[in-house]
C-alpha cells in the first residue's frame, strides 16, 4: 500500500508513526505542537501525544542539549530545529556533546538522537534561512547526516534515524516540502542509512546530487547528448562511497553537485574518495557545480547563486568534453 | 540550618500615559511641541510603512516581511530618545526605530524585497544592521557599550530583542557581560508576548522578562510600552545611567497586533478576543487623543501630516522598484572580504561566464 504524500507529508506520517510505535521518542522545538512547525512538519502530532510532542522556548542550544540528556535517560528525542541556519546556535552542543557522549564516555551512554531541520535555498527566505552546512556535520565524528530527496526516501530515512543508536542531523530540503507528491510506503518503511541510491542509470558520465540538486541534475541529464548516471547518496555521512566509485568506474566522469559554498564543500571530499579508490579509471578530472564562496545571499540574488539546470549541464559538458 | 535572606528585589512598572490618553503629570517627561509631533510622525511612517510592505509582500513584489504593527510606541520612544552619536543594534523588526533613526523608507523596503543594498548604512549613522538571529545581536550592544566605556565617551547603545530572544543564552550572556565591564548599553526588550505561537508564559517561568536583569547585576523595569511617553522617560533615563556604565535592561510590555511575519497565521494559536483587547490599546490612538486634548494635533495638522508620509512612502516604493530592476547579482562578491581573495576572484570571473553555460 502506498499513499501519495509530499515531502512535508511524509515527515509528519514518519513521526506519527515512531511516537505510536516508541513510547520513549518525544518531539519538540520552536512551535512544532500548537503551531504544528513553521512549515507544517509536526501539525496535529500534539493532539495525538500531550504529553510527548513540546512546543520550546527560543533556545537552540537548550534544544539540542536537552536532547543530549533526555537521551542519555533511555528517551529518543525528535528535536527540530525551525531552520538549519540557527544550528549553529546549537553547534557546541552538537560537537561537544550530542556527537562525542558515546565516546566520551567509553561506550557507557549513547545518545539516540534526530535534530530535523529544514535546510538549503529557493525559498526566497531571510538571512540564515538557506544555508547548507552538509560538510561541517560531516566533518563533526559522531554525527550522521541526512539528506532526503524525495517523500518516500522522507519518511525511510527519517524512521531509521529515529531508530539509529546514534545522533543525526537530518537535513531537510525545503525547497522540496511541497513541491511534488509521490507514493510513499504506508507499512513499516525504512531506508538504510548510509545506501546511496542509484535515481537514473547511465554508461557515459556519473552526477551525484542531493536534496534539492537532485532535480537539477535529473533536468540537466535530460537535457546533455549523452548517457548520465544521477547518485543521491542519501546520506551524507556515512557516506556510500563505493556505489559512486562503481558508478564513476563505468562512466569514467563525474560531476559533483552542491548547493553549499565550494572551498571544503562535500564535494572535494568525493573527489578526494575517487582519487583514492578509482582515479585510474577517470578519463577526465571531475567537476563541481555548486555555491560560491559567499554567505548565502538574499533572495534577490538567490537564484544565480543556487546551482541550477543549466549550471550543472554545462558542468557535465565540460566533463564530457575534457 | 540557620537562613537569612540572600537578596531581594522589585520590579517597577512605568505609565506616564494611560489607555485613555491621560498623562500622569508627575511622571510627565515635559517635552517640546516639537518632540512630541516628532514622536507622533515617527508612529505613523512606521505603521504606513509596514502596511505598505504587507501589501507589497501580498503582491508578490516583497519577501518575508516581520511587521511592528502596534509596537510603534515602544520602537519610536526609544530610539527617539538616542542621541546621534549613539549606536543602536536592531533585532528584524525594527523598522520603525531605523525609520526614526534615519534610514530611508526605500532601504527598508529594499531589504524587504531581499536586496543587500538595503542594509547599506547611511553616513553618520551608528546603526548595526538587522540581526535575523534571535539574540545574537544582544551582545554585539554590550561590545559596543563595552568600547563607549573604555574610550570615554558620553554615548550609550541600544540593543533591541523580543521576550523570545530572552531564552537565547546570547542575551543573558550580553547582559552579564555588560555588567561586568560597566558597558553603556541599554537592552530594550519588547515583550509583544508571543515569540511566533509561543506565548510568554511558556517562553519562561519567570514572572516579568526585567527581572532577567537582576541574576546579572544589572537594572531591570518595565514600561507600558504601548504608551510613548512612558518609554521615551524610561529610555531616557536608562540612557543616562548607561552613560555612566550602569547597563539597564528594560522591558517594554507591548503587543505585536499583526502576524508574526506574513508566513504566519496568528489565528492558529491566538484568539480575536485578545487581539481586540490590545487594539484597544493601540499606542497611536491613545497619543492622539492626548495630543488632540493638548491643543497641539487637529484634523488639519493630522492631515498635513498623513499627506506628507503618503507623498514620501509613494517615492519610496517607486524608488524600491525601480531599485530592484538593477540589481546586479555579481555584487555577491563584493563585500566578503577587504580585497577579493584568488579563489573569489575566479568563481567571480566564471559567474555568468562560459562555465555557466551561457
Ligand atoms: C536563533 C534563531 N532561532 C530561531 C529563529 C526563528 N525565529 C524567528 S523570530 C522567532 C521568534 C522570536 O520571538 P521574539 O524574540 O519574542 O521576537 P518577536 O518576533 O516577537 O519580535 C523565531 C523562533 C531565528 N530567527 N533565530
Amino acid at each position: 500500500m502506498a499513499n501519495e504524500l509530499r515531502m512535508v507529508e511524509a515527515v509528519r506520517t514518519a513521526l506519527g508513526e515512531e511516537l505510536a510505535r516508541d513510547e520513549s521518542v518525544v518531539v519538540y522545538g520552536q512551535d512544532v505542537a500548537v503551531n504544528g512547525g513553521v512549515f507544517r512538519a509536526t501539525q496535529g502530532l500534539v493532539e495525538g501525544y500531550p504529553d510527548r510532542v513540546y512546543d520550546a522556548p527560543v533556545a537552540e542550544s537548550g534544544i539540542v542539549g536537552l536532547g543530549v540528556g533526555l537521551a542519555a535517560h533511555g528517551m529518543r528525542p525528535v528535536a527540530e530545529i525551525q531552520f538549519s541556519g540557527f544550528m549553529h546556535q546549537a553547534y557546541h552542543q552538537l560537537q561537544q556533546h550530542a556527537a562525542r557522549l558515546r565516546s566520551r564516555s567509553r561506550g557507557s551512554y549513547e545518545c539516540p538522537m534526530t535534530i530535523r531541520s529544514p535546510y538549503g535555498g529557493g525559498i526566497r527566505a531571510l538571512e540564515h534561512h538557506s544555508e547548507s552546512f552538509e560538510a561541517g556535520y560531516a566533518h563533526t565524528p559522531g554525527l550522521k547526516v541526512v539528506v532526503p530527496s524525495t517523500p518516500a526516501d522522507t519518511k525511510g530515512l527519517l524512521t531509521s534515524s529515529i531508530r539509529d543508536p546514534d545522533p543525526v542531523v537530518f537535513l531537510e530540503p525545503t525547497r522540496l516540502y511541497r513541491a511534488f507528491r509521490e507514493p510513499v510506503p504506508e507499512d513499516d518503511h525504512t531506508v538504510p542509512l548510509g545506501e546511496a541510491r542509484v535515481v537514473e542509470e547511465g554508461d557515459d558520465i556519473t552526477v551525484v546530487a542531493w536534496g534539492a540538486m537532485v532535480r537539477e541534475a535529473t533536468r540537466a541529464a535530460e537535457r546533455v547528448d549523452a548517457s548520465v548516471e544521477v547518485i543521491d547518496p542519501r546520506t551524507i555521512f556515512p557516506l556510500d562511497s563505493e556505489t559512486i566509485l562503481e558508478s564513476v568506474r563505468k562512466t569514467g566522469r563525474c560531476v559533483v553537485v552542491h548547493e553549499a559554498p565550494q572551498t571544503a564543500g562535500m564535494a572535494a571530499e568525493i573527489i578526494a574518495r575517487i582519487n583514492d579508490e578509482a582515479l585510474y579509471y577517470l578519463e577526465a578530472p571531475v567537476e563541481r557545480v555548486t555555491g560560491y564562496d559567499v554567505p548565502f545571499p538574499l533572495f534577490a540574488r538567490e537564484e544565480e547563486y543556487l546551482p541550477d539546470e543549466d549550471r550543472v549541464a554545462a558542468g557535465i559538458e565540460r566533463a564530457l568534453s575534457a | 540550618m540557620p537562613s537569612e535572606r540572600a537578596a531581594e528585589f522589585t520590579i517597577n512598572h512605568v505609565q506616564v500615559l494611560d489607555r485613555e490618553g491621560n498623562v500622569d503629570e508627575e511622571l510627565d517627561p515635559d517635552l517640546s511641541e516639537e518632540r512630541l509631533l516628532e514622536l507622533y510622525r515617527g508612529m505613523k511612517r512606521a505603521r504606513r510603512l509596514d502596511e505598505r510592505a504587507i501589501a507589497l509582500q501580498r503582491r508578490g513584489e516583497s519577501g518575508t516581511i516581520a511587521p511592528a504593527l502596534g509596537q510603534e510606541a515602544a520602537q519610536v520612544g526609544s530610539a527617539v530618545a538616542l542621541a546621534e552619536d549613539d549606536w543602536m543594534v536592531p533585532s528584524f523588526r525594527e523598522n520603525a526605530a531605523y525609520l526614526a533613526r534615519g534610514t530611508p523608507p526605500h532601504a527598508l523596503l529594499w531589504y524587504a524585497m531581499g536586496m543587500e543594498e538595503g542594509a547599506e548604512i547611511p553616513d553618520g549613522q551608528n546603526d548595526l544592521p538587522p540581526s535575523i538571529a534571535v539574540g545574537s545581536q544582544a551582545i554585539h550592544a554590550a561590545g559596543l557599550g563595552w568600547a563607549q566605556a573604555i574610550k570615554g565617551e558620553e554615548h550609550a547603545t541600544i540593543g533591541y530583542f523580543g521576550d523570545g530572544a530572552t531564552s537565547e543564552g546570547d542575551v543573558y550572556e550580553g547582559m552579564n557581560c555588560a555588567g561586568v565591564y560597566d558597558a553603556h548599553t541599554v537592552f530594550f526588550c519588547q515583550n509583544n508576548q508571543y515569540a511566533i505561537s509561543v506565548p510568554r508564559e511558556k517562553q519562561t517561568r519567570a514572572e516579568t522578562i526585567a527581572q532577567k536583569a537582576i541574576a546579572a547585576g544589572i537594572t531591570g523595569v518595565q514600561v507600558d510600552g504601548n504608551d510613548v511617553l512612558g518609554v521615551h522617560r524610561v529610555v531616557e533615563e536608562a540612557l543616562e545611567m548607561a552613560r555612566k556604565g550602569e547597563p539597564v535592561l528594560v522591558e517594554a510590555m507591548t503587543y505585536r497586533q499583526s502576524m508574526h511575519t506574513t508566513a504566519d497565521d496568528p489565528s492558529v494559536y491566538r484568539e480575536r478576543e485578545e487581539e481586540e483587547g490590545w487594539e484597544e490599546r493601540d499606542p497611536i490612538d491613545r497619543f492622539e487623543t492626548y495630543l488632540e486634548g493638548r491643543g497641539i494635533l487637529d484634523d488639519e495638522t493630522r492631515e498635513e501630516i498623513e499627506e506628507a508620509i503618503e507623498e514620501e512612502l509613494a517615492e519610496a516604493v517607486e524608488r524600491a522598484q525601480e531599485g530592484r530592476e538593477e540589481i546586479d547579482p555579481a555584487e555577491m562578491f563584493d563585500h566578503v572580504f577587504s580585497e577579493l581573495p584568488p579563489e573569489l576572484e575566479s568563481q567571480r570571473a566564471a559567474f555568468g561566464g562560459e562555465e555557466n553555460g551561457e
